[in-house]
């Protein structure tokens, strides 16, 4: 999966040299491109060995937790249920069996792409994250795109304005917005433009009483945008915050003051030399928040009462669907991998220095 | 790090910068006792019901407004954010120790003690923060103990981090290298070489630790995995007052959430003023 990301991203190994670039050009970029190959081999070594650690690490918090997974399944009637009925689902669900042997047959059936059955949604988990994960991605996609394309940009005006009122603005709102609870963010937009201007809807993917599969476009993205928003102004703060110093450190160093005194003005300035030394950083840490995210889309969800991931793991919380929980774990741990190792790559890709094969 | 300074600010009220920051954060923490104090007085009044002044909004007589049973969303909001104190402060407590004793093996453990936390500390962030504590503060079994619990035992990977760094830089100082020779063993020069550097940056680290605790205890109250339905925390205020939305009650979500802001921001300012006098490279300024 990470391979396939990765290919598809154009982050591989670099484009080979124009013709001109002489002799010594193509086994360069041949040994650069094995060490990429390697690289790229370690980190799903890495991914694999990382996933089963948090396998490990759930099934133990779960297996010592003094939650009573039958109990948790049947409810309230678990009362009216005898000791021997108890037993007996115990032994069908091999739970009278010690924790290494559980863990085994667990993790067998994990390999094989069996993460088990959700108890809320009365569907293989594997079904429930795979109908709903691609409402969530859209909604971290659009997010994610909003806070790079707004963060990036109001550093950069706050960095080359420094210490002016545009910078104390932007510096303000942006911590503001660090501490803000995203939910609380989004209950007041969702006050704001869904119940007092009603330009927006009030809740989920699609408008009431329309299938999921007969929504349009353009309803869809009507229903994503207010959500989508709220997760990205949590995002903006740190990307602005970051790209606002690595802007303040440029505009001070010696090649901005040559330029300046060749006679470059503020636009160039900004184009030519800020921009490709700010947004190494800014990608590798928007790449970097995904798990975070993540979590906000879980809080967003639940706000707009959008039918994503996030909303599913809410729902098995609450309603101890453990089967599902685990899975949900799984997936956002191979999600908050891959962002890391696209965030380690793009910045290598936007850093000149930093080219020539990974760790 | 710093290079030169721009300018030296000459001071307007002839306090120089040491004293101001000192005068900041004075002015702040009577602000969190002043909330704290207020919410004492007022445990009563959050809860009583008034079913003759159900829902309303704010006023000379209720600043904050009503609920639907006539509670004073005020008294609530602020016995709310005393929960929050009370809640970040233990998750900070719990983490800082965690971290210490954790960075304390990374630093003198060894290879193995190093690679033990290193890969601990990756474990604890290879899952979205808030899969983690919805992880763990299911796994406690939920309620009030397991959400601060669940909160202070997910905090410390990034303090870790931090103090391990800081930490192996003093080991590798002079002072440790003849204390070694001098045959000590790592317990003591733990207590005696390590602990001294690393204190600035844990007392630092923890007070920035308190305003993600509270904001995530917040979270999971809201998703009504957290704090008891039955008290007022924010999170649970927030959760609330969904229903009321749409009916136009505006304040009942507006103003807790604004009231938790507010606390998250002087307890973030705090934090950075206390790093600016501990800093050697900004103190004296």
């Amino acid at each position: 999966m990470a391979l396939d990301l990765l290919n598809r991203d154009g982050l591989g190994p670099p484009p080979e040299q124009g013709p001109g670039s002489g002799p010594d050009a193509e086994p360069a970029s041949r040994r650069r491109a094995g060490r990429t190959a390697v690289g790229l081999f370690l980190s799903s070594l890495r991914l694999v060995s990382l996933l089963v650690a948090v396998a490990i690490g759930i099934f133990a918090l779960l297996a010592a937790s003094p939650i009573d997974p039958i109990r948790a399944y049947v409810g309230a009637e678990a009362r009216n249920l005898s000791p021997e009925q108890i037993a007996q689902i115990e032994q069908r669900w091999g739970l009278d069996e010690p924790p290494l042997e559980r863990f085994m047959a667990w993790g067998g059936q994990l390999i094989s792409g069996d993460l088990g059955q959700s108890q809320v949604y009365g569907e293989p988990v594997t079904t429930v994250i795979a109908d709903r994960l691609p409402a969530s991605l859209s909604l971290m996609v659009l997010a994610w795109t909003l806070a790079g394309i707004i963060g990036f940009g109001l550093g950069i005006i706050a960095g080359v304005h420094r210490g002016r009122w545009v910078d104390r603005v932007c510096s303000w709102w942006a911590y503001t917005l660090a501490s803000a609870p995203t939910f609380w963010v989004g209950l007041v937009l969702l006050y704001v433009f869904s119940v007092s201007l009603q330009w927006t809807p009030v809740c989920c993917a699609a408008p009431l009483g329309t299938l999921p599969g007969e929504a349009t476009l353009l309803e869809r993205a009507h229903h994503l945008i207010l959500p989508a928003i709220t997760l990205s102004l949590i995002g903006v703060s740190a990307t602005l915050l970051h790209t606002r110093q690595a802007t303040i450190e440029v505009m001070e160093s010696d090649h901005v003051l040559f330029a300046r005194a060749r006679g470059e003005r503020l636009p160039g300035l900004v184009l030519h030399h800020v921009v490709r030394n700010a947004a190494g950083p800014a990608l590798m840490l928007q790449f970097a928040s995904v798990g975070e995210l993540f979590g906000g889309s879980i809080l967003a969800e639940q706000v707009f009462t959008y039918p994503g991931l996030g909303q599913a793991t809410t729902e098995a919380a609450l309603r101890q669907d453990i089967p599902l929980l685990m899975g949900v774990a799984l997936v956002t741990a191979a999600l908050v991998f891959v962002g890391n190792l696209l965030g380690d790559l793009a910045h290598r890709w936007a850093d000149p220095r930093l080219r020539g094969g990974m760790r | 790090m710093s290079t030169v300074r721009a300018r030296p600010a000459p001071s307007e009220r002839g306090l120089n910068r040491q004293q101001r920051t000192i005068a900041t954060v004075t002015l702040l923490l009577i602000l969190v006792v002043g909330i704290v104090l207020a919410a004492g007085m007022l445990t009563g009044s959050a809860n009583t019901t008034a079913l003759t002044e159900r829902s309303q909004p704010p006023s000379s007589e209720h600043l904050f407004g009503t609920d639907r049973y006539g509670r004073d969303l005020l008294a609530r909001t602020l016995v709310g954010l005393r929960l929050s104190l009370v809640v970040g402060g233990v998750a900070a407590a719990l983490s800082g120790v965690i971290a210490v004793v954790l960075s304390l093996i990374a630093v003198l453990g060894g290879r193995t003690g190093a690679a033990v936390v290193g890969w601990l500390v990756d474990l604890f962030l290879a899952l979205p923060h808030l899969v983690l504590l919805i992880l763990v503060a299911f796994a406690l079994g939920g309620g009030t103990t397991s959400v601060i619990l669940a909160v202070g035992l997910t905090h410390w990977p990034r303090l870790t981090r931090v103090l391990t760094s800081v930490g192996r830089a003093a080991v590798g100082s002079e002072f440790v290298a003849v204390s070694r020779a001098l045959g000590h063993g790592p317990l003591r020069i733990a207590r005696t070489h390590v602990a001294g550097h690393l204190i600035p940056h844990l007392l630092v680290g923890t007070v920035l630790l308190f305003p993600h605790a509270i904001l995530h205890e917040a979270a999971l109250s809201f998703l009504g995995l957290g704090i008891d339905p039955g008290q007022p925390a924010i999170g649970i205020l927030l959760q609330e007052s969904m229903r009321y939305l749409s009916a136009g009650h505006w304040w009942l979500a507006v103003l807790p959430g604004l009231g938790l802001l507010l606390l998250v921001r002087i307890i973030d300012r705090i934090g950075e003023n206390v790093r600016m006098l501990l800093d050697p490279r900004s103190a004296q300024l």
